[in-house]
């Protein structure tokens, strides 16, 4: 009996919990569409709001799916041999320089976007360009392709392999290209999404990166949040949402089915 | 096999070059000029000496350490939940309480500004309720809720992956030994998650430190030291002590996060 009280007591927290993160996006997306938000759904529905964003800021979504795409591209170049090559090496060197990888992450992204523009700045034709924000998506994306394909590599036993294609006399290169990228696809897969997502959605280093002529997404939103009504915000944010969210329900859906250990529970 | 390694250094060297160029060099370079302003180095003690700063560092680690307290309790006790119990509607939750974890900071404010802002749910409740419209969306309360909604899917990842790795056994052992669930929970289950429990919790922390996104959708009001940071570099043109605070705050948060690799993986050994 008293173990049914606790499982239901649960039951309701966690379900507090829930409404707390939903229950703002819910609103967020109906004030995104209502005529009045002040005045409640009873003004309306409408698409005005939308329409507005789309106009506005139409550029800001553009440069943000070609700014993410573009990461993928740098960070799949650069990340995937350098997982290889620390996965194969497992030494106090290549540890360290793992470690190293993953600094841009621990690191508040406005300390690194200062140390770019201060180191950078004054490269002008560099400056006002996406690619200097691209840069600092790279920074802080490579961590995760690099460890999502290294997670891959570790856990498969890529030295027999290797050996085993070797001695049917296949070299370095071809080694590279048909044993080592087909068996590690699972996290370049997971990696590629993590990395456009996290790209699509990074603030803290592209505000201090950006100049009005490269606004992202973000922030075109934080401009949003800042001068225009709420129901603009709240239609930015809903595009925002349709953006991100098939990549959310991908990467959902891709993370290792969990095989829960239930409890018996509640077996009295 | 020199062959070899050589080809291994050729496939590292990209990486290295990017990162050595856009990262290392850049951050040894705003080191120096943390020292180069009108203080010179003195600049690097100001975050200590300065009451302005000591005041925006402390409310900023009362922040992160509330709101790493507070993600830690509902995300244990809704990730063990989740994870032990099968019942309709289970992988819809934890969707739910999962889904925010890749939305920008940005977005996290405007949340906070759709439940306690002034158009928001919770003036709106209290205003039917009590006459009065409780609106804190631009305080320190504000941010520290954000801070919460930002960190709890994150975290509850990694406390159901630590709890689906929990022997049920051993609970079972202390429950027929005569244990409480009260004492089950203390003996058991939290030492169980003390890894997952400090590893998450020095990310939660290192992140409500160093996040921006929040507290600048909020208010430029909020003085937590991303904010200090930002109108310095931006209001008063102070560069010298912009990149000097976030230097500091770098090292801050990187240290958080290496002392709790540390004792998350000496605990894990203790443990097994």
């Amino acid at each position: 009996m008293k173990r049914r009280g606790l499982f239901y007591l649960q039951l309701g927290f966690t379900l507090l919990v829930s409404a707390f993160l939903v229950v703002p996006v819910i609103l967020s997306i109906m004030a995104g569409l209502t005529v009045n938000y002040f005045v409640g759904i009873e003004s309306g529905l409408t698409l005005r709001w939308v329409m507005e964003v789309w106009n506005g800021y139409r550029d800001t979504i553009f440069l943000s799916i070609g700014l993410s795409l573009a990461c993928l591209a740098v960070t799949l170049v650069i990340g995937v041999p350098a997982a290889y090559v620390l996965a194969k090496r497992q030494t106090a060197l290549t540890r360290a320089l793992e470690e190293m990888l993953v600094l841009p992450v621990a690191v508040p992204g406005l300390a690194t976007a200062l140390a770019l523009i201060v180191t950078y700045g004054s490269l002008s034709g560099f400056r006002t360009s996406w690619a200097f924000i691209l840069v600092g998506h790279v920074l802080f994306t490579l961590p995760f392709m690099v460890r999502s394909v290294l997670a891959v590599l570790s856990a498969i036993d890529l030295k027999t392999l290797e050996e085993g294609a070797a001695s049917l006399g296949a070299g370095f290169w071809p080694r590279f290209r048909d044993i080592v990228l087909p068996n590690c696809r699972q996290g370049i897969l997971a990696g590629s999404l993590m990395v456009v997502t996290l790209s699509m959605g990074e603030f803290n280093m592209t505000w201090l990166l950006h100049t009005p002529f490269t606004k992202t997404l973000p922030v075109g939103l934080a401009d949003a949040y800042a001068s225009l009504r709420l129901e603009v915000g709240s239609a930015y944010t809903l595009v925002f949402f349709l953006m991100i969210m098939p990549l959310l329900l991908a990467l959902q859906a891709f993370a290792k089915p969990r095989s829960a250990k239930f409890v018996a529970e509640d077996a009295e | 096999m020199r062959h070899e390694t050589r080809r291994l250094i050729l496939l590292l060297l990209p990486a290295g070059i990017v990162f050595a160029a856009f990262f290392l060099l850049p951050m040894a370079r705003l080191f120096f000029i943390g020292g180069s302003g009108k203080t010179g180095w003195a600049a690097y003690a100001a975050i200590l000496t300065d009451s302005l700063y000591l005041d925006s560092l402390l409310s900023t680690m009362a922040v992160a350490a509330a709101t790493t307290a507070v993600t830690l309790v509902i995300s244990g006790v809704s990730g063990v939940f989740l994870q032990r119990h099968r019942f309709p509607g289970n992988a819809l939750l934890v969707s739910m309480l999962t889904f925010p974890l890749a939305f920008p900071g940005v977005v996290i404010g405007f949340m906070v500004i759709m439940l306690a802002g002034r158009q928001g749910l919770i003036g709106q409740v209290t205003q039917a309720l009590t006459g009065e419209k409780l609106v804190f969306a631009y305080t320190l309360a504000g941010l520290f809720m954000g801070y919460v909604y930002f960190s709890i899917p994150r975290t509850i990842l990694t406390v159901m992956a630590a709890a689906e790795k929990l022997d049920p056994k051993l609970e079972e052992a202390a429950r027929s030994l005569g244990a409480s669930p009260w004492r089950v929970l203390l003996d058991v289950i939290i030492p169980g998650l003390k890894p997952a429990f400090i590893s998450a919790g020095a990310i939660c922390f290192a992140t409500a430190v160093g996040a921006f996104g929040t507290a600048f959708t909020l208010a430029a009001k909020i003085n937590v030291l991303p904010m200090v940071i930002y109108t310095e570099f931006t209001l008063s043109a102070n560069i010298a002590m912009a990149a000097a605070l976030s230097f500091v705050l770098g090292i801050v948060t990187w240290l958080v996060l290496a002392v709790a690799r540390t004792a998350a993986g000496s605990s894990v050994a203790a443990a097994g």
